[in-house]
């Protein structure tokens, strides 16, 4: 450990899994036992995916990052805003590498980074069921009677933008002339951009393609035969059985135009953090992974490896999967590092979904979806004049002096600083850790987050972002992103999951009631089992449970003859799952709060009403509902606030499909704070914090004034 | 047969389904991690047809790139933050509970009102604030950092708990050692901490349990996977291309059945635990 510790340490950053982590791990390995004679040592830290970008961001401008971190090239152009990266100064060779590659990594003269490897999309076809590669989409769709022809992810835009591509549109004009990112204007609502949707619906229709396929299923129909081929990238090569037969080409030519169906390209590359501590030597370790490591790369993680030299290697010629992805190459477009591209994703992928649904004539949907990115890219509101606001703020404070002041004495007065020697410890940490960061964060509500290096730029906007908030001035009150939409549907939620564990959990507490019943420990045993399960493993499982091809919930409804359900394609169906979950998760806790709160009812009570003749229901209504009712009061009441602030079950199981109309205030905030494409807005996102709070405030209040009323 | 008999047997029907649609997904998690590959299958019945422990072992023997053993660790990490939690979390919240149950002061209600406020502020936009907070007081990527911030936020819901308790205890033992000269630390701590035992060993399991389960913070506030605690490690699992359901599936059995064996060996007190005295100021 000693030797270790005088080891100059580089730390790499990736989210690679499975066989590209061994991969990974394998090839710093190799390097490590060339650089510790030297002194240095390469240390591989696998970062979660979801999390890698805030990570990265919140990590890097505070020194806590990497030296080094690979992730694909499409999110340079923000890592530059923010300052996350710096140039290299080396100057790769461009025909040491594959096609497009390196200039996919260089802007303004420098070097942002060393490709590693790319992805794109292209086409897999079964050689039992098409001899040889289709050339154009009528040649395959001639070659395949019967059953599909074809299947991809049809609702994920970055799929549809192959068609996209072949009708002759661009999602956003291509940066050619280095111009300012603030010209660059996306529109989606363009001829092409409809032809390419209604062409699809209409494959659709002729059953030549299924219309809503997830990337699962399309997988799963293309394996078990009923699709001849399948738009796919090389992440799916690990998951195909080797006894499979099938082989990769690149994608056929739209026979509409002519014009070849073109995938985004994605230039996975290895980027030198800002604020790396070994620049040199981490340069020196990217060089080589991106040349002689490649072959670890490609052998092992089966990796499109961007060193040309690596595919010389025998093992790596002969490999005609390899070389169908290879062959598309060439005809890619490069996904633009734009930061304007990030608001794109998802306008464009709600419009494409309603419009395949029919929801929507595909014109309607992307004028919509226009309107939604033109509103994420609006100027930032004028800075606003903070001095009426201080002036407000002393007044308040003064007020809350003289409140305090002339405040009538409490009964509970004075009792020394003893109470707070036993109180202090918790007081502290709940000040310093929970009230603390709140108010700074609520306090950010009042500005607007400007994103750029060091994390960024704070304007003060004043109550901006409330107006924008409580106004609904940024959509529709019945768009699914409003604030009143969201907040409906908090209500509806705690309502109705509250409804659903009182009565729940009562009936099997009153159910469990008997003490000499047979098996009772056993039955309460497993009944909580949901309880002591971690709530995150439980949303996890459901999610699983409602999938739609191959959840447990689909085949059950198999089993008595119902047709399949896409839970998460509306939102009554989406808004149960997470209703299903969540009661699953919480009808525990009131059943043994109420089997507490019914040993404590005197026996006399109930022998009393017995003997007075009493039914057992009227002795359910008139005599146990009645005492349990203030036992379980605190409880309901404590459990409202949990469940208006439930941000696991919705975050993971529906994840706000769809359209985002299922989401909870507590989790939309979190959207508009952390989501790609969303802007950083942590402002608005603090503002819905705060609003959030204050309703619940209110309501605390509001239940206290009755409980209190009724005692 | 008579009515009662048909009575019992309709409680009995009543429970068993209840606990089928309990179980049933748990049933689910184990098939999913005893069957050898990673992929959902379509199928109603939860039984296992396939027995592989391929998963389990992928999951114990994932080691770092350095080769030291990784979700071993991290099931060490969770096991050390929650105890450390439990044990912090209680000393503060016992002395604070018992504090607002006996003793009368200005600044009772406000305090016990700010614990109540404390459950309702929305964690989302604490979290910037926080890690810049923790950073600045070098606790970032560090398991102490986590236990505090943990610790911290089990507090409340155990004063609430431990609060109720010690107002359903007589005053009379602990005002007897007052009468006989001792002072009020002393009767807290000979009279009614060895009382408030069950309560605590309640309260106890709840802090455990909130921390072994968190993820959210635990992914923002760790960089270090080795650091990582066991819930941040399953969801790596749940990927952007591909899911390892297996794998998940191995995981969550692994990180679950410890908290379960705690939680259902401690069922019976958790009943009296809960309702002793509720969270009314």
């Amino acid at each position: 450990m000693h030797l270790a510790a005088a080891l100059l340490q580089v730390v790499l950053w990736h989210a690679y899994r499975a066989g590209e982590e061994q991969a990974i791990n394998q090839a710093v390995a190799e390097y490590n036992a060339l650089a510790r004679p030297r002194g240095v040592e390469v240390r591989a830290v696998p970062v979660p995916f979801d999390a890698y970008n805030q990570k990265r961001a919140s990590a890097i401008p505070h020194g806590n990052g990497p030296d080094l971190f690979i992730a694909s090239h499409d999110g340079l152009g923000e890592w530059r805003r923010d300052g996350l990266v710096a140039p290299m100064r080396l100057s790769p060779k461009a025909p040491d590498f594959m096609y497009g590659l390196v200039a996919a990594l260089s802007d303004d003269g420098k070097t942002w980074g060393l490709p590693l490897a790319w992805k794109s999309l292209a086409l897999y076809y079964r050689t039992d069921q098409l001899s040889t590669p289709p050339r154009t989409t009528d040649e395959l769709f001639a070659a395949v009677q019967g059953h599909y022809a074809l299947a991809y992810e049809t609702g994920s835009f970055y799929y549809h933008a192959i068609w996209l591509h072949a009708f002759g549109g661009l999602a956003i004009e291509a940066r050619i002339d280095g111009s300012s990112s603030s010209t660059i204007r996306p529109r989606l609502a363009t001829r092409e951009g409809e032809r390419a949707i209604a062409w699809v619906r209409a494959q659709a229709e002729r059953g030549r393609l299924p219309g809503d396929a997830s990337s699962t299923t399309a997988t799963q129909l293309f394996r078990d035969g009923q699709a001849a081929s399948l738009v796919s990238g090389p992440w799916l090569l690990g998951e195909l059985p080797a006894s499979l037969p099938y082989a990769v080409a690149p994608l056929p030519i739209l026979s509409e135009t002519g014009q070849a169906a073109r995938p985004y390209l994605t230039v996975e590359g290895i980027f030198l953090s800002a604020r790396a501590q070994h620049a040199e030597e981490a340069e020196r370790f990217a060089t080589w992974l991106a040349g002689p490591g490649a072959i670890t790369r490609a052998v092992a993680g089966r990796q499109l490896v961007a060193w040309r030299a690596a595919w010389e290697d025998p093992r790596l010629r002969g490999d005609t999967v390899l070389a169908g992805f290879r062959a598309q190459l060439e005809s890619t477009i490069s996904l633009p590092t734009d930061p304007v591209m990030g608001a794109i994703w998802e306008p464009a992928q709600e419009a494409l979904r309603k419009a395949l649904r029919g929801d929507l004539s595909p014109h309607d949907a992307l004028v919509g979806a226009d309107r939604r990115i033109t509103l994420a890219l609006a100027p930032p509101p004028p800075a606003a004049d903070p001095r009426p606001y201080l002036g407000v703020l002393a007044l308040v404070v003064v007020l809350l002096g003289v409140w305090l002041a002339r405040r009538k004495p409490s009964e509970e007065r004075g009792g020394g600083l003893a109470p707070w020697g036993y109180l202090s410890p918790a007081m502290i940490c709940l000040v310093t850790l929970v009230f603390v960061p709140f108010a700074l964060g609520a306090a950010m509500s009042l500005f607007h987050h400007v994103p750029g290096p060091n994390g960024g730029r704070f304007v003060f906007v004043g109550l901006d972002n409330f107006t924008r908030l409580l106004g609904s001035t940024e959509q529709p009150i019945w768009d699914p992103l409003s604030f009143y939409f969201t907040l409906l549907v908090t209500i509806l939620w705690t309502a109705v999951n509250i409804a659903l564990h009182v009565t729940i959990g009562v009936g099997l507490a009153l159910l469990l009631r008997n003490p000499l019943l047979r098996l009772r420990g056993m039955y309460r045993v497993l009944l909580i089992v949901p309880w002591a399960m971690p709530s995150y493993i439980t949303a996890l499982v459901w999610k699983g449970m409602f999938h739609r091809q191959l959840g447990a919930i689909n085949a059950l409804l198999g089993l008595l003859g119902i047709a399949p359900v896409a839970w998460f394609a509306h939102f009554w169906t989406s808004f149960a799952a997470n209703v299903a979950t969540n009661v699953w998760l919480g009808f525990p806790f009131m059943m043994v709060v109420t089997l507490g709160a019914l040993a404590r009812i005197p026996s006399e009570v109930e022998e009393a009403a017995i003997l007075d003749g009493a039914t057992s229901w009227q002795r359910l209504r008139h005599v146990i509902l009645p005492l349990l009712r203030p036992a379980l009061m605190p409880s309901v009441v404590l459990g409202a606030v949990w469940t208006f602030n439930m941000f696991n079950v919705v975050f993971l199981v529906s994840g706000g499909e769809p359209d985002g109309g299922t989401e909870l205030l507590i989790s939309q905030a979190y959207r508009w704070a952390f989501s790609p494409g969303r802007g950083q807005r942590y402002g608005y996102a603090a503002a819905y914090a705060v609003v959030i709070f204050l309703l619940l405030w209110a309501q605390s209040r509001l239940s206290r004034r009755l409980t209190e009323t009724e005692a | 047969m008579k009515r009662a008999d048909w009575s019992r047997i309709a409680i009995h029907v009543a429970l068993v389904v209840a606990v089928f649609v309990t179980l049933y997904p748990v049933l689910w998690v184990v098939k999913l991690a005893l069957s050898p590959d990673q992929g959902l299958k379509l199928s109603a019945s939860p039984w296992p047809t396939e027995l592989s422990f391929s998963n389990f072992s992928d999951v114990l023997t994932s080691r770092t790139s350095d080769g030291r053993l990784l979700f071993v660790r991290q099931l060490f990490n969770s096991l050390v933050v929650s105890g450390a939690v439990t044990v912090v979390g209680i000393t503060f919240s016992v002395s604070a509970a018992y504090a607002l149950s006996r003793l009368r002061f200005g600044g009772r209600q406000a305090t016990l009102r700010a614990f109540m406020v404390s459950q309702m502020l929305p964690g989302v936009v604490s979290s910037i604030p926080l890690y810049v907070l923790l950073d600045k007081l070098h606790l970032l990527d560090r398991l102490s950092g986590l236990i505090l911030v943990y610790a911290t936020g089990a507090v409340p819901f155990c004063v609430f708990m431990l609060k109720g308790f010690f107002d359903s205890l007589p005053k009379e033992l602990e005002e007897a050692v007052l009468l006989d000269g001792g002072t009020r630390l002393q009767a807290f701590l000979y009279v009614a901490l060895p009382l408030a035992r069950p309560a605590i060993a309640v309260t106890a399991l709840f802090s455990f349990l909130s921390a072994w389960n968190e993820f959210i913070l635990a992914a923002t506030l760790m960089n270090d996977p080795t650091s990582f605690t066991a819930p941040v490690q399953l969801q790596r699992y749940v990927g952007d291309f591909s899911t390892e359901w297996g794998r998940f599936a191995a995981g969550a059995i692994l990180v679950s059945l410890p908290v379960m064996a705690l939680f259902l060996s401690l069922e019976k007190h958790l009943t009296g635990g809960l309702t002793q005295g509720g969270v009314k100021g």
